[in-house]
């Protein structure tokens, strides 16, 4: 079970947590001047890498807020947290370090 | 009876003065406290414990700890049994009943014995080959191959006990109380840190409790004792015994199962849990797990009698129990040597029969010093004996260990002891992702590089001398506390032991057999699942090359014990078939449980009335003193009906659909989900939720809404209200409440923070009674003079504040039933009040309480959905024939799905109504309809019945249905097929009673 650094609470347990998927998928200005491939894309399609994934998080049962987290998807290292709307981390774009 | 012939008249870690009286198989016998089952029984001379899995061959015991794969029994009776329990870690206690498994009549006389007679036709993948045609008889072979297999039974009462949980955190936990382990748990303990020390035997000390060693020049458990007596004084340090680590998760997460009062038995256990697990976060984590010793494989390997030296020297030093008179010990490394010399000194005649041409000299010195034949350079072929070994054959091997040089001697033995090396208990490590590495002079896997903040210790490390164990347990408790930020304030030094140097294991990983090309169909690999050596090579003849594929096909470490001794002997056997080396070969993955657990510890108390919250309207009791049947709706126990005496439910639901269209009905509503909105955006906010548009929405007025997700999926439905300017109360469906508030707040925080919304849950702030009927405006009127509810004043969809019955409350004029309806919401704790005074009122009116059925009944022929009934996630807002709820002239979350290619199919299943040709004929939900009836499946399906029932008022049976492209079937016939009939029914317009929809807004 993850250990997770809520930016607003601190450490807590992964059950703490909901998941929310891929980070940094901004929903489209004007959905209707995509064609389906961009909406399908935007709606369905999302990366699935072995390494460094950023991603989003909820903590459902503590204060409710998103945030982002750097993931290492093999390790499950945690890169990094940083709040919703923030850049990612210098280190973090790097992408992934060994733990 | 002669008690416990083979105990020794003194020594041993066991408790004279407590005599202990215990039962096996119906016999009684006797033991001390300090013993386990095992440690009893072969006191007692008893080494048939048990029957192997498949070709029922007797068995003893093997091991002294974990590990065990065969003394496995039945321990305890009726609701307490326990199944599959080790008799090399249960504990004796008075009165203690243990039976054998895996045999019947007994463990002496065993029917299934056969299978071993038969086994050349129960080899590997005997399962797969045999049973799998004809395929549908597999059913029937199954029946009988269950009553075959399978070990002990479980329980079939409820488990009278109770079980516990504990979340903790500590700085370092260390794993394993031998040497490494208390070393590190001192270490770490003395630099201030928050320690956990755990250990799954009854005492600490670990393989020292079998040994006879020297710490500091004293006995090693003197150390042990002290050392505990140390880490007891300290703070912040805690010793749990008993306790095994089973599992080892993602960041130092690890969860350990304590057994609490299981060595006590069903009536010295107090007010005390059973067992207690431990759910620890641990900062550093010291692995000092220790290490298992390999068994060699020889044909009849697997006789009772035939045990691991290190276990018959445990057995002799803690237990003071001589497993035996005359003793071979074979071996392929120098750890036996010990154990034969500790035997010797107990009484047990040995001849040590060591594969190395070449032993060391001191050790063959020392061995001649006690009289032990030492046989260099010799294999064990074979083992004699049935239910008790008898002797052995040897010969003296050749170079290669391919055969023999002579012809095979038989020594006379009524005991023989295996030391085939040594596996460090890796498990855990494994378990934290580490990748293990082969030590080819100890041919043994090793733990590599760590990938979680763990360290290995001790033997689990490959690290077997003592004074080794000792210093590397040190480092590794100082090295960990250091990590978690804890400083060593004081240098110490390890303790002084003897050193002795290690020579190299001659690995022979199978004997050969008697004569070249004999068979290895007697070479037990795993003892649990009787996998042999020949089942290996049968396995890879068959093309299971891989050890994944090898351990599936001849379920090899596939039993309660995980193949703790088998799994290395086995991959070493797949290893030299193939020639490939043994890292290449690699090991099955390790996964927990390390050791079984019981289902009773993993749930802990959530169990009965604690498993699932009960969520209470405020009038729940008044339903229950009115006979209410409850329905649960989400974790909601919401009345169903209220059925009268002698009532059934058909004729309790017609009662209530008729008095609601007739005259009044009251619902208990409270369970709707309810989110407080405020903030000046939330008009906006909600454009962009809903479907439909939500700017001119005056305040004093409520909207239907539908919600989709990004897909164009109908997700919610429910009415919001504009209370003020910026103050909007929405609700939702009762079972989705949680759901719509985490979507609504996702999109605030995540896509749109510029808007300023503010979400609350108030379900539980408020109380709902619905009336619904032609009299509601009647008995509204009576209890409320400050709302004006003239349909003028109060039209249909607004809501007005005022006091009902002297409550304060605010009344929505919304419907849900078709008829004019009033729901009247008022502060939970007047929840019981408004509903009383409602129900005193309204008696002259025959006011009848209403449930869900009557409520779904109502809504139905009205033609009004259920999001989650009418929906399932594949159905768009213009499926169901709400596009007039689609605004054109904004956008909303799902509105550019709806435009594309799959959702604009004309052949999308579409909602409809179904009328059955025979009006008492009721459609069960979810029934297939079909088009073309054909005499027997397959038969294309075109939908689904969504909603059916009996309508009272109507008289016949209706149905909401989702059929492809149903809107241009209208008056077409469908049909049903069901178990034993087929229903025919008419598809028509999905509402049923009062289209124009003039009685709710009458």
């Amino acid at each position: 079970m993850l250990l997770i650094e809520c930016p607003y609470c601190g450490p807590r347990d992964e059950y703490e947590f909901s998941y929310g998927g891929e980070a940094h998928i901004v929903r489209p200005k004007h959905p209707e001047k995509l064609s389906d491939e961009e909406w399908a894309d935007y709606l369905f399609l999302r990366t699935n890498p072995k390494g460094a994934y950023r991603e989003r998080w909820c903590h459902a049962h503590g204060c409710r807020r998103w945030f982002n987290v750097e993931r290492d998807t093999l390790s499950h290292q945690i890169i990094a947290v940083y709040e919703m709307g923030a850049e990612p981390p210098r280190a973090a774009r790097k992408g992934g370090s060994k733990p | 009876m002669s008690d416990q012939q083979f105990r020794l008249a003194d020594g041993g870690r066991i408790d004279r003065e407590r005599p202990l009286r215990f039962t096996f198989n119906g016999r009684e016998l006797s033991g001390y406290e300090g013993d386990t089952v095992a440690s009893a029984l072969l006191a007692n001379g008893l080494h048939l414990v048990s029957r192997s899995f498949k070709y029922h061959r007797p068995r003893g015991v093997l091991s002294d700890g974990s590990e065990e794969p065969n003394a496995l029994v039945q321990l305890g009776v009726g609701a307490y049994t326990q199944p599959n329990i080790r008799a090399t870690q249960a504990e004796l206690y008075q009165g203690l009943i243990a039976e054998s498994q895996n045999c019947w009549p007994s463990v002496d006389l065993d029917v299934g014995a056969v299978n071993d007679f038969l086994s050349p036709i129960f080899p590997a993948g005997f399962y797969y080959k045999t049973f799998m045609w004809p395929k549908s008889f597999w059913i029937r072979y199954e029946y009988f191959i269950r009553k075959m297999a399978g070990l002990g039974k479980a329980p079939a009462s409820a488990d009278p006990d109770y079980y516990d949980k504990m979340h903790v955190h500590c700085d370092v936990l260390v794993l394993g109380a031998g040497p490494a382990g208390l070393a590190a748990a001192l270490a770490a303990g003395r630099t201030g840190a928050r320690v956990m020390l755990a250990d799954e035997q009854m005492e600490p000390g670990g393989y020292l409790l079998g040994r006879k060693v020297a710490i500091n020049d004293r006995p090693a458990m003197e150390w042990v004792d002290n050392s505990i007596e140390e880490l007891k004084s300290m703070a912040d340090v805690r010793v749990l015994t008993r306790t095994t680590a089973l599992a080892y998760f993602d960041h130092n997460y690890l969860t350990l199962l304590e057994r609490v009062t299981d060595h006590l038995g069903p009536d010295a256990n107090g007010d005390r849990p059973r067992q207690r697990l431990w759910k620890v976060r641990a900062k550093q984590v010291v692995l000092a797990t220790g290490s298992h010793e390999r068994p060699l494989v020889f044909r009849n390997n697997d006789r009772p009698g035939v045990m691991l030296a290190s276990a018959a020297q445990a057995y002799l030093n803690r237990f003071a129990v001589r497993p035996g008179r005359e003793a071979v010990v074979f071996t392929n490394n120098d750890s036996a040597y010990q154990a034969a010399s500790d035997l010797v000194k107990g009484g047990v005649q040995c001849t040590i029969v060591d594969v190395r041409p070449e032993p060391p000299d001191e050790l063959r010195a020392a061995a001649r010093k006690q009289n032990i034949d030492v046989l260099s350079g010799h294999g064990v072929i074979s083992a004699a004996g049935t239910k008790r070994v008898t002797g052995v054959d040897v010969s003296s091997l050749n170079a290669t260990a391919s055969g023999y040089h002579d012809a095979p001697r038989h020594l006379k033995c009524d005991l023989v002891l295996m030391s085939g090396g040594w596996n460090p208990a890796v498990h855990l490590y494994s378990q934290s992702r580490g990748k293990l590495e082969f030590d080819a002079s100890r041919a043994c896997f090793v733990p590599g590089e760590s990938v979680q903040a763990e360290r290995s210790a001790g033997a689990c490390n490959g690290t077997f001398d003592l004074a080794f164990c000792l210093s590397e347990g040190r480092e590794a408790g100082k090295a960990a506390a250091a990590s978690a930020g804890f400083r060593s304030k004081s240098s110490s030094s390890s303790p002084k032991v003897e050193s002795s140097p290690e020579t190299p294991i001659r690995a022979v990983w199978r004997m050969p057999p008697k004569d070249p090309g004999g068979r290895y169909n007697k070479h037990f690999v795993d003892f649990q699942h009787d996998v042999t050596a020949a089942d290996v090579d049968l396995a890879y003849r068959e093309g299971y090359r891989s050890v994944e594929h090898l351990k599936r096909y001849t379920t090899m470490g596939m039993g309660t014990d995980q193949g703790k001794t088998s799994n290395v002997n086995a991959l070493a056997i797949l290893a030299e078939i193939s020639n490939a080396d043994i890292p290449t070969v690699g090991t099955t993955t390790f996964r927990p449980p390390y050791t079984p657990a019981t289902f009773g510890a993993l749930a802990g108390r959530d169990v009965g009335e604690l498993a699932d919250p009960v969520r209470m309207t405020p009038m729940h009791q008044w339903h229950l003193a009115h006979g209410a049947k409850f329905e649960d709706v989400g974790q909601w126990k919401r009345p169903w009906y209220y059925p009268k005496a002698g009532e059934s439910m058909e004729e309790a639901l017609s009662r209530e659909c008729k008095a609601t269209r007739n005259a009044i009905g009251i619902l208990d509503a409270s369970t709707l989900g309810k989110i407080d909105i405020q903030g000046p955006d939330v008009a906006e906010f909600l454009n962009r939720i809903y479907t439909n548009g939500w700017s001119k929405l005056a305040v004093g007025r409520c909207r239907y809404g539908l919600m989709c997700t990004e897909d164009g999926m109908v997700f919610d439905d429910g009415v919001t209200s504009r209370l003020a300017e910026n103050h909007f109360l929405m609700t939702t469906t009762s079972g989705n409440a949680a759901r719509v508030l985490a979507w609504l707040e996702e999109w605030l925080q995540t896509e749109w923070p510029e808007l300023r919304v503010y979400c609350n849950s108030v379900t539980e702030h408020w109380a709902t009674a619905g009336i619904a009927g032609p009299l509601a405006r009647k008995l509204l009127s009576e209890l409320t003079s400050d709302i004006d509810l003239d349909s003028k004043a109060f039209p249909f969809m607004s809501w007005r504040e005022g006091t009902v019955a002297g409550i304060p409350a605010r009344v929505m004029r919304i419907s849900f039933t078709g008829e004019l309806s009033f729901e009247i919401n008022v502060q939970s704790s007047y929840g019981l009040a408004l509903w009383t005074s409602l129900m005193s009122a309204g008696a002259k009116y025959g006011i009848t309480p209403f449930g869900t059925e009557t409520m779904h009944i109502l809504r139905a022929e009205k033609g009004f959905i259920i999001a989650g009934q009418e929906t399932d996630g594949t159905v768009t807002p213009v499926d169901l024939g709400l596009e007039g709820m689609v605004s054109k002239h904004k956008d909303f979350l799902g509105k550019r799905s709806l435009s594309r290619p799959d959702t604009l199919r004309e052949d999308r299943k579409q909602l409809v109504g179904l009328l059955t040709e025979d009006p008492r004929q009721v459609l069960p939900e979810g029934g297939q309809i079909v088009a073309e009836l054909k005499s027997k499946p397959p038969m294309k399906m075109i939908g689904h019945v969504t909603s059916s029932y009996f309508s009272a008022n109507l008289d016949r049976s209706i149905a909401l249905a989702l059929v492809k492209g149903g809107r241009s079937r209208h008056g077409e016939t469908v049909h049903v097929p069901l178990e034993n009939k087929v229903v025919s029914a008419r598809i028509g317009p999905p509402h049923f009673y009062d289209v124009e929809g003039e009685r709710m807004h009458g």
